[in-house]
C-alpha cells in the first residue's frame, strides 16, 4: 500500500530578551546554577509578575514577519501541572487569545518548487527550568536559571508531507527569527526546539491517522532522523496488523533510538484558567505602527533582491539570504570588492569551509568582509591567481596580516605578468624536457590540447604558482607550435 | 452537573491534594453543590457579553527589558531542604 505522511510542528523559540518574561532576572546563557532565578521565577509566595515589554514586541515582530494577524487583547493563562523544574506548579502561557494569529511561512524545496505552510498561531509563554539527573545521592538537581525565559510557541497546521519539507520549514523559520533578531538561533543551546507530530494514512485518504508527538528535537539533523524513524515504525506497525496509539515519544539523537515517554491514556488535564496576577495586555495601534517601521528586510525579499541586483542564481541567493549574518557579510564583501559572483563563491566556498571546520559564526570570522573584498579585488585585477588567492586567504585567516595587499607584498606573491620573465621561464622548462617537446611536436593536433597541460604545470611549478596562467598558456603554445 | 467519588479522587490527584477516604463522599457532595450553583448561573443569557479575563477594569503595565534582579541564590536557597553545587535537590524524577 502507498502511505502518505502528515507532519505538524510545534516550535519553541527562546526570545533574545535580556531579562525574563515576568521578572527582571537575566536570561544570559551559561551562568552558574540558580544565580539568575529570582523570587518571581521561583514562584515564592507574595510575588507579582510584570510583563517584559520587549517580549511582547518580539512576538509581534514574528507575527508581522509571517503575515499574521496580531491579537490586540492578550490574556495570559495558567497551565497547571507538577514537575520539579516548574516550581510555581503552573506555566504561564496563552490559550484562548494568543498574540499571533494565523499566518504562513513559504518554503523552497530541493526541486526549486515552493510551498506555503500555514501557521495556526503563535503564543507567548515562559520556559521551565532544567532537571539534571546525574547522581546526586539518588536525587535530581534543579537549575531554575531558564525558568521564566520568554518563549514563543509556534504551531503549524498539518501541512508538511515528509521529512524534507519539515527540515526546509525548520530552516526557514530559523532564518526568519534570526533575521528579525528575536532569537539567537543557537540550537545547541536550546534556543529553538522542535516537537514533531507525525501520522501516516493510506494515500488518497482524507482522514488523518493517529499521531504521535516526538518532543524536544534540537537540531535539523535529529528532527529529520526522528521523523524518518517514526514514519517507518508506524507503517511497519500498521502493516503488521497493529494500531498506532497517541503518545509522546522521545528521540535520542546520540544513539538514534526512540521510545515511548508516556501514553496519554490519562489525557493531560491542565485545568487552564486566566492568570489572576496578570491583567490583559493591550496592543495599541501606535505600538504596531512603530514596530512595522522597525521591521528588517525579510529573507524572501532579500533573496529576490540578491537575484535582481547581483545576478545571483536562485540557489546562491537562497543560501546567502538565509541568515542575517551571512547576508550582511555578503553585502559588505560585494561593497568592498565590487564583484557579487566572486564574493558569493568565496563566501560559500573557502570561507564557510573554514568557519565550519573551526565552528566559528560568520559574524566572528577572523577574515572580515573588508579583508575578503580586498582579496577578491586582487584576483579581479590579475595581481594574483585564484590558486594563490587561497594561500593569501589562509594567511589572513591565521591573522598574520590584516589585508590581502600586505600578504601579497610580504610573501612576494604578486603574479608575474612580465612577458620577458615568463618567456625565460618557459625556455628553461622546454630545455629541461626535450623528450616531451619532441612528443608534442609529432602528436596529432587533437592530442596536443591535453599534452600542453604538462608544460603549463611545469611552468606554474617553476614560478611557485605566480605566473599568470593565461599568459603561460599563450606563450607556450606559440613556442611549441612555432 | 455533579461530581462523584472517582471524580474527586482524580481532581485531588491532579492538584496533589491528599483526601482521606472517608472524606471523599462528603467532598463530592460539597463540590457538587458548588457545581449546581454554576449550573444555575449558566441559565443567565450572556450572549454578546465579552468573557471577563480579569475583575479589574485595567490593563497590564509593561516593564522595560532591564536586569533588576541580581544573584540572591544564598538567601533564596536558605529555605530549601537540600542543595548541592548551587542546585536544588529533589526526589529523583525520570520519565
Amino acid at each position: 500500500m502507498q502511505w502518505e505522511t502528515v507532519i505538524g510542528l510545534e516550535i519553541h523559540v527562546q526570545l533574545a530578551t535580556k531579562t525574563k518574561i515576568f521578572s527582571g532576572a537575566s536570561t544570559a546563557f551559561g551562568a552558574a546554577p540558580n544565580t539568575q532565578a529570582c523570587a518571581v521565577d521561583l514562584g515564592l509566595p507574595g510575588i507579582l509578575p510584570v510583563v517584559n515589554e520587549e517580549a511582547i514586541n518580539m512576538a509581534i515582530k514574528f507575527g508581522l514577519g509571517i503575515d499574521a494577524d496580531i491579537n490586540k487583547v492578550n490574556v495570559f493563562e495558567r497551565k497547571n501541572y507538577f514537575y520539579p523544574d516548574l516550581p510555581k506548579g503552573y506555566q504561564t502561557t496563552q490559550l484562548e487569545k494568543p498574540i499571533v494569529g494565523a499566518g504562513h511561512v513559504d518554503i523552497t524545496l530541493a526541486d526549486g518548487s515552493t510551498k506555503s505552510i500555514r501557521i495556526h498561531h503563535a503564543h507567548l509563554e515562559e520556559d521551565a527550568g532544567k532537571s539534571l539527573h546525574e547522581d546526586f545521592h539518588g536525587m535530581s538537581g534543579i537549575d531554575l536559571n531558564r525558568a521564566g525565559t520568554p518563549l514563543i510557541e509556534i504551531v503549524t497546521e498539518p501541512d508538511l508531507r515528509n521529512a524534507e519539507e519539515a527540515v526546509a520549514f525548520a530552516k526557514k523559520l530559523h532564518s526568519i527569527v534570526t533575521t528579525l533578531g528575536i532569537c539567537d538561533g543557537d540550537m545547541s543551546q536550546g534556543s529553538m526546539r522542535f516537537d514533531v507530530n507525525v501520522s501516516v494514512r493510506p494515500k488518497g485518504q482524507q482522514e488523518f491517522g493517529t499521531r504521535t508527538e516526538t518532543k524536544n528535537l534540537n537540531s535539523f539533523k535529529f528532527m529529520e532522523a526522528a521523523i524518518l524513524k517514526e514514519v517507518e515504525r508506524q507503517i511497519d506497525l500498521i502493516e503488521d496488523g497493529g494500531t498506532v496509539i497517541q503518545e509522546t515519544r522521545l528521540y535520542n539523537g546520540d544513539t538514534g533510538e526512540a521510545r515511548s515517554m508516556r501514553s496519554k491514556e490519562e489525557a493531560n488535564d491542565y485545568r487552564y484558567f486566566p492568570c489572576p496576577d496578570l491583567l490583559p495586555v493591550i496592543i495599541d495601534d501606535s505600538r504596531l505602527e512603530k514596530l512595522k517601521t522597525e521591521m528588517p528586510e525579510m529573507p524572501d525579499a532579500k533573496k529576490a533582491r540578491f537575484i535582481a541586483d547581483f545576478g545571483l542564481s536562485d540557489y546562491d541567493a537562497e543560501i546567502l539570504s538565509a541568515d542575517q549574518g551571512t547576508a550582511n557579510y555578503f553585502e559588505a564583501t560585494v561593497h568592498a570588492s565590487d564583484d557579487a559572483k566572486l564574493s558569493a563563491n568565496w563566501i560559500m566556498g573557502e570561507l564557510s569551509r573554514s568557519l565550519n571546520q573551526n565552528s566559528i559564526a560568520i559574524s566572528a570570522s577572523p577574515v572580515t568582509a573588508d579583508m575578503l573584498g580586498g582579496l577578491i579585488k586582487r584576483i579581479k585585477d590579475n595581481t594574483i591567481s585564484g590558486k594563490i588567492a587561497k594561500e593569501v586567504f589562509e594567511v589572513l585567516w591565521q591573522g598574520e596580516c590584516s589585508t590581502a595587499d600586505a600578504v601579497i607584498e610580504k610573501k612576494g606573491l604578486k603574479q608575474v605578468t612580465d612577458t620577458g620573465a615568463i618567456e625565460a621561464m618557459i625556455d628553461d622548462v622546454l630545455a629541461n624536457n626535450t623528450q616531451q617537446v619532441e612528443n608534442y611536436r609529432v602528436a596529432e593536433e587533437d592530442k596536443r590540447g591535453k599534452m600542453i597541460g604538462f608544460f603549463v604545470g611545469q611552468c606554474m611549478k617553476a614560478s611557485k604558482g605566480k605566473a599568470n596562467p593565461g599568459m603561460v598558456n599563450q606563450i607556450l603554445k606559440q613556442k611549441l607550435d612555432g | 452537573m455533579a461530581i462523584d467519588a472517582s471524580g474527586v479522587k482524580k481532581v485531588a490527584k491532579l492538584a496533589r491534594l491528599s483526601i482521606d477516604d472517608d472524606a471523599v463522599e462528603v467532598t463530592a457532595a460539597t463540590i457538587s453543590s458548588i457545581l449546581e450553583l454554576v449550573d444555575s448561573m449558566q441559565a443567565v443569557d450572556t450572549l454578546g457579553v465579552e468573557p471577563l479575563a480579569h475583575p479589574l477594569d485595567a490593563i497590564q503595565r509593561l516593564r522595560p527589558d532591564q536586569v533588576t534582579e541580581e544573584n540572591q541564590r544564598e538567601q533564596l536557597q536558605g529555605c530549601a531542604p537540600a542543595v548541592e553545587e548551587g542546585l536544588f535537590l529533589v526526589p529523583r524524577v525520570i520519565e
